[in-house]
């Protein structure tokens, strides 16, 4: 899933400042799950601007909505109405809804209420880590099923890096090293001798450095 | 054979000696934070004749410092070998291979390659990393390119190919243990000729290490130097202990710092440590040479390297 955290509040008030109707829009996915981007969310940011309105003495209407993923027309075509005499809009999706909502709606101002920061998961009640860079040609089958890419700080393809110490990354004691959990992996696996092999630089031409990408589905594009 | 004088690969100084059979010192000069040159002659002036070839840092702890290529040739220029150090950090493929056509046209012949400290720990932990390639593979490349004439895309180099006496790193401290000498296996596969380890405090674990290594008869594919820094003080060694990544300074080492600090002789007590690692490791099968790091205390080398009866330097 796509991971995304909240802007802080200070933030979006400066943004939102001087518009008259806001509509505080979540999305029903990722974002749902990561307790960001959900209804309850927007029914908090909701009130929380309204209240912050009303302690400075300024007329905002704040109304709510959300839809079940804001990174498909069909679900943001739902919300025209609903929007369509608001001056702005804080969509508390992650980096796609808000674009898909600018697109759709050229003419209402669309503002960012998260910070979209990976694509991961929670690991425990409330932790989230990442797990994929989006490289575009996985190797997680050589690897234990843990991805170096987006785990390792330096995205080393060939082992863990002499600042490797009792399992930990070198750049902070928080973050376990990728690579001795793979190490762990393939030695459970009895495939130590794979990390033997040198690894040969990764195209990266699949990967984000080679922005923006695309995918297309031969089969279910309709011809013109 | 390693010994085989009629393989040389870049006609270094430093690498005719060790071919010669000879025991090798290096030792590192760290270029200024500025573009004055005459901090690197100082430095050079001072470190003459103390070693056979002299590690320029790569931009150490991701601070910015004059780039090791520059401050290289000024080495040379006043009669010292360097050693460039390339790290992956702040460059991709092209500008690596790019700077070792230039470091090669300016009179470079020794290389090491290492992955580099990441961007967090220095002056601009904002930056964006590079890791375009890592340490092993950037080895490789640096490989192909002088043995094969081959650039990392496969391109064929049609002009003079740059010709390094390759090194590497090693950390025999650094987890998993076991692994450290599969991954020096594969530096030396993929080209290493050298490899300067990790600054040495616990004996014990580094004599464990050497022990892999020369079981899987890793020493007779490539040239060890054994990695070495005099302490300065307490506040030094519990520095290196608690924040430079994959140290490993054993309680012994730490006790004797904080004695010899709180009677105002840090200094003397570090070279004094520095000269029994080396004493203790000199004679290890598979040994080829010493790596001195006095980060910033390089007036420290000399008093080492004369006391540990390794100078004069040899001539080859
Ligand atoms: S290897 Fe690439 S695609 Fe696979 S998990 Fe890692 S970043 Fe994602
Ligand atoms: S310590 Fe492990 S995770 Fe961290 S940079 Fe090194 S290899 Fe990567």
């Amino acid at each position: 899933m796509i991971v995304a955290s909240s802007k802080p509040f200070q933030e979006i008030k400066q943004m939102l400042s001087g518009f008259k109707k806001v509509c505080v829009l979540g999305c029903g996915s990722c974002v749902t799950i990561c307790h960001t981007g959900g209804e309850k969310q927007v029914i908090e940011l909701a009130a929380q601007l309204r209240l912050s309105a009303k302690l400075e003495g300024r007329e905002v209407e704040v109304i709510e909505d959300s839809t079940l993923r804001q990174c498909e027309w069909e679900f943001i075509e739902d919300i025209r109405e609903v929007i369509q005499d608001c001056d702005a809009v804080l969509s508390i999706a992650c980096g796609i809804g808000v674009q898909y909502m600018a697109e759709r709606f050229p003419k209402i101002r669309v503002f960012p209420g998260l910070n979209t920061t990976f694509m991961g998961g929670p690991t425990e009640q409330g932790i989230f880590w990442e797990r994929c860079a989006g490289c575009g040609n996985c190797i997680l089958g050589t690897t234990g099923g843990l991805c170096p890419v987006s785990r390792c700080a330096k995205s080393l393809l060939n082992g863990p890096c002499g600042g490797s110490q009792n399992g930990k990354c070198e750049v902070s004691q928080e973050t376990p090293c990728v690579w001795h959990q793979i190490y762990d992996q393939l030695d459970t696996q009895r495939l130590l001798a794979t990390m033997e092999t040198i690894v040969p630089p990764k195209d990266w031409t699949t990967g984000m450095e080679n922005h923006p990408r695309k995918m297309i589905l031969e089969h279910l594009v309709m011809k013109k | 054979m390693i010994e085989n004088k009629t393989d040389i690969k870049s006609g270094s100084n430093l690498e005719k000696l060790l071919r010669s059979g000879q025991f090798a010192v290096t030792a590192e000069l760290g270029p200024p934070r500025g573009a004055d040159r005459s901090v690197i002659e100082k430095k050079a002036a001072l470190l003459k004749g103390y070693g056979d070839a002299f590690n320029i840092t790569d931009c150490q702890t991701a601070v910015v410092r004059m780039s090791s290529i520059a401050a290289g040739r000024i080495v040379l220029d006043a009669g010292l070998e360097p050693i460039i150090q390339m790290t992956c950090r702040d460059r991709n493929r092209i500008a690596i291979q790019s700077d070792l056509l230039g470091a090669a046209a300016l009179g470079a012949k020794n290389l090491l390659c290492l992955t580099g400290d990441h961007q967090k720990f220095g002056d601009h932990p904002m930056a964006k990393g590079v890791f375009d390639i890592d340490s092993i593979q950037l080895i490789q490349m640096v490989k192909i390119l002088r043995d094969e004439k081959k650039f990392q895309s496969g391109q064929e180099l049609k002009a003079s190919e740059p010709r390094f006496f390759i090194g590497a790193a090693e950390n025999p401290f650094a987890d998993p243990f076991k692994f450290r000498a599969i991954r020096l296996a594969k530096k030396i596969a993929a080209g290493a000729d050298f490899i300067q380890t990790q600054i040495i405090y616990n004996v014990k674990r580094f004599k464990e290490w050497m022990k892999m290594v020369t079981d899987m008869g890793l020493h007779e594919k490539t040239f060890i130097l054994a990695g070495v820094a005099p302490l300065k003080s307490a506040g030094m060694a519990k520095h290196m202990k608690h924040n430079v990544p994959g140290m490993d300074v054993p309680d012994e080492v730490m006790d004797r710092m904080t004695a010899a600090s709180a009677v105002k002789k840090g200094k003397e007590e570090g070279i004094r440590i520095c000269l029994e690692v080396i004493e203790q490791i000199r004679e290890l099968k598979g040994i080829a040479g010493v790596h001195i790091m006095a980060v910033e205390w390089e007036d420290a080398v000399p008093e080492i390297v004369q006391q540990a009866r390794l100078y004069p330097r040899p001539m080859v």
